[in-house]
């Protein structure tokens, strides 16, 4: 048994392994990972992350002491940006642990019942929600609650579930029919057996493979709400606020908007790559 | 089933959705927190008049009646007020929808030749330096997020290599165009202005080039790898073994059904370029539909939100079928299934 799954994990790695920059994406968010999670012990000056003022550290470019300079208040762009990856990674996380399951079942109990009224009804509402580009209505609905990170988080779960509807229905309408299905049914299974016993299991390749890749576009989205002011808010520093407040002193201060801009860039290819192995490993497509 | 059956099934689809997309809307800009004549009419009015706008806006039914005249006014173009420009706010959204539209347009069509173009490229070279190239930069700018394009053009063709128009917006204020189509640069060639049309073109083209980048690479990816996969099935390796030569492969066998994985996404793309039309129009100070919804967004001007999301949930959903009907005349196959 050992030996089989050891062999397993292996085949898996090749597999993964095998377009090559996986391994790549890999060592990205892991590292991202790493960052976030030790962030307040790495970050140079971690008081940074906050309401700070220190002028005679003003307006740095990068050197030894600020290797990302300092911004007008005279704190330490580094510290900052790494500060800010915890509510970017938290929000990637906590968006699709809400839209991922109410996704799924929607469109399996969609998929399931195809052909009726239930499928009419939660697929048309489905079909709402993605009638209108989700970055759009994700500002609104953001902007009607009061703008903080929490409030975003909200704002993009209310946009990101119908996609993981519309995935799931895929697949339950076209497994429906299968005969594991229809013996579970004869037998008398009930339906949230069905649904989390029979349709996860065969979904979870592709819902696995699509959230890797989801993970960076959802802290991208994340990132655009509070560019424009409807994320964390100042003085706490996220992705998005950073580069905003650094766009005011282009060019002269250039390291201001362009390291959390390349961190952005940085961590959603990470994910794109690791998603890209992941759904080597299943043989899915990716987006 | 028919074509023309398929299609009006589609388009009947896409009114039932549009219809709850503006009970949405609707019910979004509601629960609003604040006295909705309050937020129009601002802090120091008096309660006479408070009551009487009230009157007026039918504030005081029934949310369900509310929504209903709400919708009959819509339909008929009639959106309300915009409390920040104190407009009719269908006023504003024919002034500033011209732009956007040029924008889109621009960003939309010609750099699908170019996403094709790489693609087939990068298929026909596979594992080669070409290929390479065109994949690694189709990992970065896929990975890119619109703005942090247009905050690097700013900052590259903007200061750096000063090519780009500084102060943004969609002409030079030296030329004077006649206004036919609302799109400047067609205006100005029309008018017989191509100095004007270049200036046009010029304040163009980095807002366009920051929308279409990483979808361009995104249409560049999928093109490849349906050109690669069809590369291998029995109908081409039966062609090629007749003594087709391979260009003929390419052009006749290989390239049209390789082309329809792209095209149905093309349609995915350019309507989410409307959604992040949002921030490039900021950034580059673009005077169009989407900056207005940007700015309505932010001061919580619920008429002028609500007309802005709908309108672009319309073009949403217009592109989209017109997208599909291109791929159902392309493969016939797509006439039996639902598309979307």
């Amino acid at each position: 048994m050992k030996a089989e799954r050891k062999e397993a994990m292996i085949k898996n790695w090749y597999k993964f392994s095998a377009g090559g920059v996986s391994v790549i994406g890999l060592a990205i968010v892991l590292l991202i990972i790493l960052l976030a999670v030790f962030a307040p012990v790495i970050a140079p000056y971690p008081e940074d992350a906050g309401a700070v003022v220190k002028f005679a550290e003003s307006s740095q470019a990068p050197s030894m002491e600020h290797i990302m300079g300092t911004d007008t208040m005279g704190r330490d762009v580094f510290s900052r940006l790494l500060i800010s990856l915890r509510g970017s990674l938290l929000m990637g996380v906590l968006v699709l642990a809400i839209a991922v399951p109410v996704g799924f079942v929607v469109g399996v109990l969609a998929g399931y019942y195809k052909d009726t009224w239930v499928e009419t009804v939660l697929m048309r509402i489905v079909d709402i929600f993605l009638s209108v580009p989700a970055l759009v209505l994700a500002l609104a609905i953001a902007a009607i609650l009061e703008p903080n990170l929490r409030n975003s988080m909200i704002a993009i779960t209310i946009m990101w579930w119908p996609w993981y509807a519309r995935l799931s229905f895929g697949v339950a309408s076209s497994l429906r029919t299968e005969n594991y299905i229809v013996y579970a049914e004869l037998t008398g299974a009930k339906l949230s057996h069905i649904i989390f016993k029979e349709f996860l299991p065969n979904t979870f390749d592709q819902i696995l493979t699509k959230m890797t890749l989801d993970m960076g576009y959802v802290i991208c989205m994340g990132a655009t709400l509070s560019f424009v002011g409807l994320g964390e808010q100042p003085p706490m520093p996220a992705l998005g606020n950073m580069i905003n407040d650094g766009v005011k002193f282009l060019p002269e201060m250039w390291w201001l908007a362009i390291y959390p801009a390349v961190t952005i860039i940085v961590i959603v290819l990470g994910f794109n790559l690791l998603g890209d192995g992941v759904g080597n490993i299943f043989n899915v497509e990716g987006k | 089933m028919s074509l023309l059956k398929s299609i009006l099934k589609r388009l009947a689809s896409a009114l039932v959705v549009l219809l709850g997309l503006t009970i949405i809307i609707f019910v979004l800009m509601r629960i609003v927190p604040g006295d909705p004549a309050r937020l129009a009419l601002g802090a120091n009015v008096t309660e006479d008049v408070l009551e009487k706008y009230r009157e007026a806006n039918h504030l005081n039914e029934s949310l369900p009646m509310q929504y209903v005249y709400w919708l009959t006014g819509a339909l008929r173009g009639d959106f309300g007020m915009s409390a920040v420009t104190k407009r009719a706010v269908i006023q504003d959204i024919t002034d500033f929808a011209p732009a956007t539209i040029e924008l889109v347009l621009w960003a939309g069509f010609p750099p699908i030749l170019a996403a094709l173009f790489l693609g087939v490229t990068s298929a026909q070279h596979k594992n080669k330096w070409q290929d390479y190239l065109c994949r690694f930069l189709g990992y970065i700018f896929v990975a890119t997020p619109t703005f942090v394009f247009a905050v690097l053009f700013v900052l590259v063709f903007g200061y750096w290599l000063p090519v780009m128009p500084t102060i943004g917006g969609r002409l030079s204020p030296s030329f004077v165009i006649p206004d036919i189509t609302g799109l400047y640069v067609l205006d100005a060639l029309l008018g017989g202005q191509p100095a004007a049309a270049w200036d046009a073109f010029l304040h163009l083209l980095f807002p366009a080039l920051a929308l279409a980048l990483g979808k361009t690479m995104q249409e560049a990816r999928i093109t490849r790898s349906s050109m690669l996969q069809n590369a291998d099935k029995d109908y081409i390796t039966m062609v090629t073994s007749q003594g087709v030569p391979q260009s003929v492969v390419n052009r006749k066998f290989l390239l049209k059904p390789s082309v329809i994985p792209t095209v149905t996404i093309i349609g995915m793309d350019i309507a989410t370029m409307f959604g992040n039309a949002f921030l490039v129009e900021r950034i580059f100070n673009w005077p169009g539909l989407s900056s207005y919804g940007m700015t309505a967004i932010l001061n919580k001007d619920t008429n002028a939100v609500c007309a802005v999301v709908l309108i672009i949930g319309l073009a949403f959903t217009l592109t989209s079928i017109a997208v599909d009907i291109v791929a159902m005349i392309l493969d016939p196959r797509m006439r039996q299934k639902r598309t979307r």
